[in-house]
């Protein structure tokens, strides 16, 4: 099953939306709840990226028994250097993002962190992809 | 402990959260204003104290499975704040007293943090 998730770059409070609609059908599709949260929270911290350092994006999620592949596509500013972006901590957040609850820096090593492949590719002024898979064990 | 008894431990006054929900058992909470730094440990949390009184807040709740909002400091939340946290089933409430010591009586009670994973 193929899902398609347009993120509006212009209202922070939607952020998320897609996420919580993908850990619904996971529900109900019988996913192991682990599995689910796995898939959640990196959709999500990827979701919030996309809102506060592009301008919206669009989510692929491609559903199978074995693994859920996530691809997070956006047209946005891009990033210099991946490395440092990747660090604990590194966050270019402004104090206005950070009072809207986000900019600990910590994003990007989550999704790596709950995914077991994520990929991320990046080119400044053209825009920024992530692709993520979870595997399913049960 | 139940989101029930975290009402009674930190004077606070419940939002949002039916019967069957404040009868909730509760283990772990974990207290931050940052939102991936709530998302960074995710053994079953079932509390977030937080300063942030927007939809993130619920929205972070939900992807963690987590049961209950408590917001510190006597801040009252944006709209839309609990008409989604209705809709997800997770229980607000709201306190006058600080981070530090919201989590400090609930820690008193038996409450702890989660772990990393
Ligand atoms: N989609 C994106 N487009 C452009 N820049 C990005 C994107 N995603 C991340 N970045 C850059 O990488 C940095 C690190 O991202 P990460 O998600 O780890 O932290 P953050 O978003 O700043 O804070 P947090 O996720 O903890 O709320 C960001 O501050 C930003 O500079
Ligand atoms: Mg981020």
């Amino acid at each position: 099953m193929t899902l398609h998730y347009i993120v509006p770059g212009d209202d922070f409070t939607r952020a998320g939306e897609a996420s919580g609609d993908l850990k619904r059908k996971m529900k109900k599709l019988g996913f192991p709840s682990d599995v689910i949260r796995k898939v959640s929270i990196a959709l999500y911290e990827g979701e919030i990226n996309m809102v506060i350092h592009a301008y919206g994006g669009e989510i692929t999620a491609e559903i199978s028994s074995s693994e859920i592949d996530l691809t997070l596509a956006d047209t946005g500013p891009g990033i210099p250097d991946i490395e440092k972006a990747m660090q604990d901590g590194y966050s270019t957040a402004t104090e206005q993002v950070r009072n809207l609850g986000f900019g600990a820096g910590m994003g990007l090593p989550n999704m790596k962190k709950y995914t077991d492949e994520f990929q991320i590719e990046s080119e400044v002024g053209v825009g920024t992809t992530v692709r993520m898979k979870v595997y399913n064990h049960s | 402990m139940t989101v029930r008894d975290i009402i009674d431990y930190l004077d606070a006054e419940l939002l949002f959260g039916d019967d069957e929900l404040l009868d909730q058992e509760v283990q772990h909470a974990c207290g931050s204003d940052m939102m991936s730094d709530v998302l960074a440990f995710v053994k079953d949390q079932a509390v977030l104290l937080t300063g942030l009184i927007n939809t993130q807040a619920v929205r972070t709740a939900e992807m963690m499975d987590m049961k209950c909002i408590v917001l510190v400091r006597g801040k009252d939340p944006l709209e839309n704040v609990i008409e989604l946290a209705r809709e997800r089933d997770i229980c607000v409430l709201k306190t006058e007293h600080t981070m530090f010591c919201a989590c400090g009586i609930l820690y008193k009670h038996g409450l702890r943090g989660g772990h990393s994973v």
